[in-house]
C-alpha cells in the first residue's frame, strides 16, 4: 500500500512521487518543481526568505517552507510567490504595494515579505505598528532598513482579501505511511500502535526544530511519526479552573486561551519564535525537546503545569517540576508521549509576570527566560513559584530564591539566585550577567508589583 | 519623458522582485550534468595541515571528484592584493573555517555528505584569538601606518587639558540574504564563463584565470544581480568563483558552489573589529588641539583588503573635526580568524567613532554640552585641511548641523529626556547627535576608473552595459536614467544587461560607494559620443547647423527655417545606420584630481566629501541593559540627488545596517577560535520592529556637488551607514544619566544588552565613589 503525498499547490492538486517525504518544501519547490522564487536564505527557519503560504481553516498562515518536510505537506493548500495573481491576472496587490514603497532593494528577501504580507492582508491585520511587526518578524531584510516595507503594509492593511479557496481534496480519514517511514496517524490509538512498533522513530509535530536536521545538517531522519493529524493532541479545552492544551497545537492555536487566562503573556508570545515558527510549532514540543532555552517551560513551571503522558501501558499525568531531568533528558517512558499540557487558573490574589530578554526583541532565542507566579494576601506574599531559562541545564525554578522571597523579601529573593544556578558562558550571555539578570528580574517584579500601571521595559515606551 | 535624472524612479527590478521572477544565480536553470560543490573546512584555529584523505569521500555515491591544493594547474592563491592566500590550504591552518577541500558530486546531499568523510589531520596549535595578543607580539599582516600631523607630542603636552581613554568595536557580518555562489561553466578549448555573485567581476576573472593558469582571456565574468553585497562580495566571491572554476575545468561538467548560510559565515571575513587608545589635548573652551590615537584593527589571519580598511579608518579619525597636531597609527593584527574585509564604510566607521569618543569625554569634563562642543570643533574656514593633507572645499557641516537639530527639536527633547531621567530609576533616555564627513573615491588612485558599452539599434532600443554591479542599491536604474537623459528618450527604450568581463574590461569593483559616480560618467561618455555622431550625421543630412538639432521627449527636432521637422529617436537611429555611422560606443571615465602617497600618507586622496548629520535616541532598561532606538533624525548630502528614492532607500538601509552593527550584531568566538555565531539564530541583524519607530531622513537639498560629478549628485552607498553612530553616542548618554553626569562612560560596541549592563554597574559604582561634580 503505497501511500503518495498529495497537496494543493497554487490551486492545483498534485502528487508527488521520486523524492522522499523527508524532503523539505524548499527543495521540492525549487529543485523538483523548478519554482524558484522562493528562496533559501539560511536553511534554519530564521530568515524567512522561503516563507511560503498555507491556506487552512479559512486562513493564511505564513510558514518557513525550509524546514517543513513534504510529508507533512500532505492535504495542505499551499500557495508561493508563483501563485499570487491580482483579480486581472497582473500583480497581486501586495506585490504592486511592496514595488510601490521602493520596500526592495537586492529582491532576495522579498519573495518571503510577499508572503508574510499576503498572510497578513489575508486576516484583515491590523495597520498598526505591532500588528505589522509581529506579522514581519520572521523575515529579515539587509538592505531597505524596513520602513518602506512597513510603508507597504500599511497601505495593504484594509485590502479587501477574498477568504482563500476551500481544499478540494477530502481529508484523510485513515493513517498514511509514506516511504515506509514517514507515519501519519489519524488517532490516538494508531499512535501508540505506531510508536511502539517504532521505537527508534523521531516525533514530528511542527518541525521548527527537527526540521533543521533535514534543512541544515542535511541528515533527515530516517523514520518519523507524525503527531499534527491526532485529534486527541490537538484539543484545547478550558473549564473556570484549567486549561488543557493538546501537545501538538501550534502557538498559534493555544495563544488565545493562553493569553486569556495570562495576559502578561501577550508580549511573550509575540517574542516566541516568528509567526511562521509559532504557525507550525507546537507547545508540545518545546516541551519534549526539553531545550534548556525553550521560551513556554519556564512560563509553564512557573504555572505549575502538568502533563498527561500516554503510552500502550495507559495514561498518567506529571507535573512539570519533575518532567526535565538533565540536558536533554525527560521522564518520558519508553513508547510514551506528551498528549496535553494542563494548567490551573489563577487563583484570587495570584498575579503572574514573565520576562524574555535576548540581543533581539524578536524571533531571538532567550539569553534569559523568567517566569513567576506570586500569590499576595493583605500585602504579604504567601506563595512564589519564580522559573527560569537559559541558567542552568533544563529550564527550572529557582527553589532557593522561592524560598527567601516568602521569608525575607525581594532583596533576599535576588541574593538567592546565585545559589540556584550555575549558568554557562556562551554567545548569547556571560554567566555573570545571566546571574544579575536573573537577579535584576525578580528586582523588576516587585516593581511590578508594587505599582502595576509602571513602564518598566523599553518596549513599551 | 519618464525617468530623468533627478527624478525619483523606482528599482528597475522592483516587480520581478516582487514576483520571484528577478533570476539569481541559484535560480538559474542548470544544463544537463551540472555537478554541485561542497567545501571541506577546518575545524580547528591554528596548526599545520599533517594529512588529508580523500578515499572515503570519493567512494560515497554520486562522488564525482575531490579536489585538494594539488588540483589547481595554476598557482593557489586567491589573494586580492597580497599573496598566499591559498584556495585550499596544503600548509598551514590559519583559521578555524579554512577552505581545505571540495567535493564535487552529481547533488548537492552528495557532495554536502561527502565532504562529511574527508578525514583531516591537523596538528594544533596555540591560536592569536584578540587584538591584545596580536599588538603584543607584534603580529601584524602589514607594517604599521600612521597620518601625521603638525606635533601632536608637544602640542599635548602644552594643552591646558588631556584626557586618555580606551575604547573597542565588534566586526560584523554582512548577511547578504544570497550567500556566496558561483556557476562556472566550461566552454571551448578550456574557456570558462563564471556566474559570480561578485561585486568584482573583473578580480573573479583575474583570480579564475590565475588558478587554472590561462590568460584573462578565457575567463568570462558575469554578474546580473546579487542578492546583497555589502563589501562581502568583493574579495571573498573570488574564491568562491575559482573554486567553481578549477571544478569546472577538472570535470569538464558545469560546477555550481553556493556555500550554504553557516559556511558561508564560517569561511568568509567580516568587517574589522577595532580597538583604540587615544590621548586628547585641548583648552579651556573644548577646542582640541591634539590627538594622538591608536587604531588596532582586527585583520583576521591574512592581509585581504585590510590595507584599504586601515587607511581609510586613519583618514576618516578626523571626521567633521578640525585637529591642528594630529597623529593616528594603524595596526593591522593577525589572528586565527577569518580573514577581514570590505564592509560598507570600509574602516571609515571604525575612524569617525574616535571623535565621537574624546568629544564626548571632553564636553564631559568641562561640564559642557557635547552637541555645542562638537560644533566647536567643525571644520570651517581656516580651518579646512585634513590631518592627511586634504584641502575641505565644499563643507555642508553646519547646514547638515542645523537642519538635523532643528527638526530634531534638540532642546526641547533634551529637556524632556532629563525630565525623564530624573522621573525614571529604572530606564533611562538618550540622545546623540553625530555629523559626518565622508571621503569619496577608492584610496588608491588608479582603481577610480570605469568603462561602459552603448549601443543605439536602428529601432531606436538602447542596449546598455557599464563594469558595476547592481546589487540591490539600484545602480542599474540610476545608470539607466543618465543614458536617457543624454538622448532624451524614455527609459524603457534602455535595456542594461548583465556586466561582464566580455563587454566591459578592467573594470573597478562597484565598491566605496563610487558605482554611479564612475560608470555613470562612463556610460555618459559612451551615449554622448553616439550622440554627437547623430547629431553630426543629422546636420549634414539636413543641412542645418548642428545647434538646430534638438533631442527631446523621444524625438529628435531639426530645425529649418520654415519647414521644422520632427523624427522619432528610432527614425533617426534607421537614418544613421543607413548613413554608415557608427551607432556603438565605449566611454571611460577616470576621476581627476586624486592623487595619494601610501607611504608618506598624505595626498588628495578623494574627489570629493560627502556631509551628513544625525540625531538618535534611545532608551535603556538599567536592569537587564535591553535597549531600543525610539527616533533617529537623519540629514545626508546626496548632492543633487540622480533618484531620491533610491538615495532614500539606501540612507534608512545604511543607518539600519549601522545601527546593527553598534548594538546588536556581535560575533563570538569561543575559546578555541570556532565562530559561534555562523547563523541567523545566533547572530542577530536588525528586525523590521528595531528601526527607529520616528525615522525622519532628509536629503540634503539644494547642494549640488561642487566637483563635477555627474550630475553634480553625490555617492550614497557608505556615507549613512556611519549616521548610526548617534545611536551609539546616544547610549552612553542613556548610561551616563545613571551616574547623574558625574562618571564618563566606557561604552564598547556593540551595544549588547550585556555590554550596556556592564557599563551601567560601572558608571553606578564609580557615581558612589565619584567627588561631588564640581
Amino acid at each position: 500500500m503505497a501511500d503518495n503525498i498529495r497537496f494543493t499547490l497554487n490551486d492545483k492538486t498534485v502528487e508527488v512521487s521520486g523524492v522522499t517525504p523527508m524532503t523539505t518544501l524548499l527543495d521540492w519547490l525549487r529543485d523538483h518543481r523548478g519554482l524558484r522564487g522562493t528562496k533559501e536564505g539560511c536553511a534554519e527557519g530564521d530568515c524567512g526568505a522561503c516563507t511560503v503560504v498555507l491556506e487552512r481553516d479559512g486562513r493564511r498562515d505564513a510558514i518557513n517552507s525550509c524546514i517543513v518536510l513534504m510529508g507533512q505537506v500532505d492535504g495542505q493548500s499551499v500557495r508561493t510567490v508563483e501563485g499570487l495573481r491580482g483579480a486581472e491576472g497582473g500583480p497581486h496587490p501586495v506585490q504592486t504595494a511592496m514595488a510601490e514603497a521602493d520596500a526592495t532593494q537586492c529582491g532576495f528577501c522579498t519573495p518571503g515579505f510577499v508572503m508574510s504580507a499576503v498572510a497578513y492582508a489575508g486576516s484583515g491585520g491590523a495597520a498598526d505598528p505591532d500588528t505589522i511587526h509581529d506579522a514581519l518578524a520572521g523575515n529579515l531584510c539587509r538592505c531597505t532598513g524596513y520602513r518602506p516595507i512597513v510603508e507597504a503594509m500599511t497601505r495593504i492593511a484594509g485590502l479587501a482579501v477574498e477568504p482563500p479557496p476551500a481544499s478540494v481534496l477530502p481529508p484523510r480519514t485513515k493513517s498514511v505511511a509514506f516511504d515506509g517511514a514517514f507515519f501519519a496517524p489519524r488517532s490516538l490509538d494508531e499512535l501508540l500502535a505506531l510508536r511502539a512498533a517504532h521505537p527508534e522513530a523521531l516525533l514530528l509535530s511542527g518541525g521548527t526544530d527537527l526540521g533543521l536536521l533535514a534543512s541544515r545538517a542535511r541528515t533527515p531522519p530516517k523514520q518519523v511519526i507524525h503527531l499534527r493529524h491526532v485529534p486527541e493532541l490537538t484539543a484545547i479545552s478550558t473549564t473556570s479552573d484549567r486549561i488543557s492544551l493538546g501537545a501538538a497545537a501550534t502557538y498559534g492555536d493555544v495563544a488565545p486561551a493562553l493569553i486569556e487566562a495570562f495576559p502578561a503573556l501577550r508580549p511573550y508570545l509575540s517574542r516566541l519564535g516568528s509567526r511562521q515558527i509559532r504557525n507550525m510549532g507546537t507547545i508540545g514540543g518545546n516541551i519534549g525537546t526539553a531545550s534548556p532555552i525553550g521560551d513556554m517551560p519556564p512560563v509553564l513551571l512557573a504555572l505549575e503545569a502538568s502533563l498527561t503522558l500516554v503510552s500502550k501501558r495507559g495514561t498518567r499525568e506529571i507535573l512539570l517540576d519533575e518532567f526535565f531531568l538533565d540536558y536533554r533528558k525527560t521522564a518520558l517512558a519508553p513508547g510514551e508521549i506528551i498528549q496535553a499540557i494542563s494548567m490551573p487558573r489563577l487563583w484570587e490574589g495570584e498575579t503572574f509576570h514573565c520576562d524574555k530578554v535576548s540581543k533581539r526583541r524578536d524571533q531571538d532565542i532567550s539569553t534569559v527566560a523568567g517566569a513567576y507566579r506570586v500569590r499576595i494576601r493583605n500585602g504579604r506574599i504567601e506563595d512564589a513559584r519564580l522559573a527560569f531559562g537559559g541558567m542552568a541545564a533544563t529550564p527550572r525554578r529557582a527553589r532557593a530564591a522561592e524560598a527567601a522571597l516568602l521569608k525575607d523579601g525581594f532583596a533576599a529573593a535576588m541574593a538567592a539566585v546565585a545559589t540556584d544556578f550555575k549558568p554557562v558562558d556562551d554567545w548569547r550571555g556571560s554567566a555573570a550577567y545571566r546571574l544579575q539578570v536573573a537577579a535584576n528580574l525578580l528586582r523588576r517584579l516587585e516593581l511590578r508589583i508594587a505599582d502595576p500601571g509602571r513602564v518598566l521595559e523599553v518596549e513599551t515606551l | 519623458m519618464k525617468a530623468a535624472v533627478h527624478t525619483a524612479q523606482r528599482h528597475d527590478s522592483a516587480l520581478k522582485h516582487v514576483t520571484g521572477q528577478a533570476l539569481y544565480i541559484d535560480d538559474m536553470p542548470e544544463p544537463p550534468g551540472t555537478l554541485h560543490g561542497a567545501l571541506v573546512l577546518s575545524t580547528i584555529a591554528c596548526g599545520r595541515l599533517v594529512k588529508t584523505d580523500f578515499a572515503a569521500a570519493s567512494a560515497m555515491p554520486g562522488v564525482v571528484a575531490v579536489l585538494g591544493p594539488q588540483d589547481i594547474p595554476g598557482r593557489n592563491d586567491v589573494a586580492a592584493i597580497g599573496q598566499n592566500e591559498p584556495l585550499f590550504a596544503a600548509d598551514r591552518i590559519e583559521f578555524a573555517g579554512q577552505t581545505l577541500a571540495m567535493v564535487v558530486a552529481e547533488t548537492l546531499d552528495a557532495a554536502r555528505a561527502a565532504a562529511e568523510k574527508v578525514v583531516v589531520e591537523i596538528e594544533a596549535e596555540e591560536p592569536i584569538l584578540d587584538i591584545a595578543t596580536a599588538l603584543a607580539r607584534k603580529a601584524y599582516v602589514q607594517a604599521p601606518s600612521t597620518v601625521l600631523r603638525g606635533d601632536p607630542g608637544a602640542a599635548m603636552a602644552s594643552a591646558p587639558h588631556r584626557l586618555e581613554a580606551a575604547f573597542s568595536v565588534g566586526g560584523q557580518e554582512h548577511f547578504y540574504l544570497e550567500g556566496q555562489i558561483a556557476f562556472a561553466l566550461p566552454g571551448e578549448d578550456g574557456d570558462i564563463t563564471v556566474h559570480s555573485s561578485t561585486q568584482h567581476p573583473t578580480e573573479v576573472q583575474h583570480i579564475c584565470a590565475r588558478l587554472l593558469g590561462c590568460d584573462f582571456n578565457r575567463v568570462t565574468a558575469v554578474v546580473r544581480r546579487l542578492g546583497g553585497g555589502f563589501g562581502g562580495k568583493e574579495s571573498n566571491a573570488s574564491w568562491v568563483a575559482a573554486a567553481a572554476a578549477v571544478a569546472a575545468n577538472h570535470t569538464g561538467r558545469p560546477v555550481k558552489l553556493r556555500l550554504p548560510r553557516e559556511v558561508d559565515m564560517m569561511a568568509t571575513g567580516k568587517r574589522h573589529g577595532f580597538d583604540y587608545r587615544y590621548t586628547v589635548g585641548f583648552d579651556d573652551e573644548g577646542r582640541v588641539l591634539a590627538l594622538d590615537a591608536v587604531l588596532a584593527a582586527d585583520a583576521g589571519w591574512s592581509l585581504d583588503l585590510t590595507p584599504g580598511v586601515v587607511a581609510r579608518a586613519l583618514t576618516h579619525t578626523d571626521n567633521a573635526y578640525w585637529i591642528p597636531h594630529f597623529r593616528a597609527v594603524g595596526y593591522a593584527c593577525r589572528t586565527n580568524k577569518q580573514s577581514n574585509t570590505a564592509f560598507r564604510g570600509f574602516g571609515g566607521p571604525q575612524g569617525v567613532v574616535i571623535m565621537e569618543d574624546a568629544l564626548d569625554r571632553i564636553a564631559f569634563h568641562l561640564g559642557r554640552d557635547p552637541v555645542e562642543i562638537r560644533a566647536l570643533n567643525f571644520y570651517a574656514e581656516g580651518k579646512d585641511e585634513t590631518p592627511y593633507g586634504q584641502k575641505i572645499d565644499e563643507n555642508h557641516l553646519l547646514r547638515c548641523w542645523a537642519e538635523v537639530k532643528t527638526g530634531g527639536e534638540v532642546e526641547r527633547r533634551r529637556a524632556e529626556i532629563d525630565a525623564f531621567n530624573a522621573a525614571n530609576p529604572v530606564l533611562k533616555r538618550g540622545l546623540g547627535l553625530f555629523p559626518l564627513k565622508f571621503g569619496i573615491s577608492f584610496n588608491l588612485p588608479h582603481m577610480n576608473q570605469a568603462g561602459a558599452l552603448v549601443h543605439v539599434y536602428t529601432d531606436g532600443s538602447i542596449r546598455l552595459n557599464h563594469g558595476g554591479t547592481e546589487m540591490g542599491q539600484g545602480l542599474f536604474i540610476k545608470i539607466a536614467q543618465i543614458v536617457a537623459e543624454v538622448f532624451k528618450v524614455d527609459i524603457d527604450r534602455i535595456r542594461a544587461s548583465a556586466t561582464s568581463t566580455a563587454e566591459v574590461p578592467n573594470t573597478s569593483p562597484t565598491a566605496a560607494s563610487t558605482g554611479t559616480d564612475l560608470n555613470g560618467w562612463a556610460a555618459w561618455e559612451a551615449a554622448n559620443t553616439i550622440r554627437q555622431r547623430m547629431v553630426a550625421y543629422a546636420a549634414g543630412h539636413f543641412g542645418v547647423a548642428e545647434a538646430d538639432i534638438e533631442f527631446a521627449d523621444g524625438n529628435v527636432g531639426i530645425a529649418k527655417p520654415g519647414s521644422n521637422q520632427v523624427l522619432s529617436f528610432g527614425e533617426l537611429a534607421r537614418l544613421c545606420w543607413l548613413g554608415r555611422v557608427s551607432l556603438s560606443s565605449t566611454g571611460y571615465y577616470k576621476t581627476p584630481k586624486i592623487h595619494w602617497d601610501p607611504v608618506a600618507m598624505r595626498g588628495r586622496p578623494f574627489f570629493y566629501f560627502s556631509f551628513g548629520a544625525a540625531m538618535a535616541e534611545v532608551a535603556i532598561d538599567t536592569l537587564t541593559g535591553e535597549s531600543r532606538v525610539l527616533r533617529a533624525d537623519l540629514v545626508q548630502d546626496c548632492g543633487e540627488s540622480l533618484n531620491p528614492a533610491i538615495d532614500l532607500g539606501q540612507i534608512e538601509g545604511a543607518f539600519v545596517q549601522g545601527q546593527g552593527w553598534l548594538t546588536c550584531e556581535e560575533l563570538w568566538w569561543d575559546a578555541k577560535g570556532r565562530l559561534r555565531t555562523a547563523g541567523p539564530s545566533t547572530y542577530k541583524i536588525p528586525g523590521s520592529r528595531d528601526v527607529p519607530p520616528v525615522f525622519n531622513v532628509k536629503l540634503l537639498d539644494n547642494a549640488p556637488s561642487r566637483e563635477a560629478t555627474i550630475f553634480r549628485s553625490k555617492a550614497v552607498g557608505e556615507p549613512p551607514l556611519m549616521l548610526a553612530t548617534a545611536v551609539w553616542t546616544a547610549l552612553k548618554d542613556a548610561i551616563g544619566a545613571v551616574g547623574n553626569g558625574k562618571v564618563a562612560v566606557r561604552l564598547d560596541a556593540p551595544a549588547t544588552p550585556e555590554r550596556v549592563l556592564a557599563a551601567v554597574e560601572r558608571v553606578r559604582r564609580e557615581a558612589r565613589t565619584a567627588l561631588p561634580s564640581t
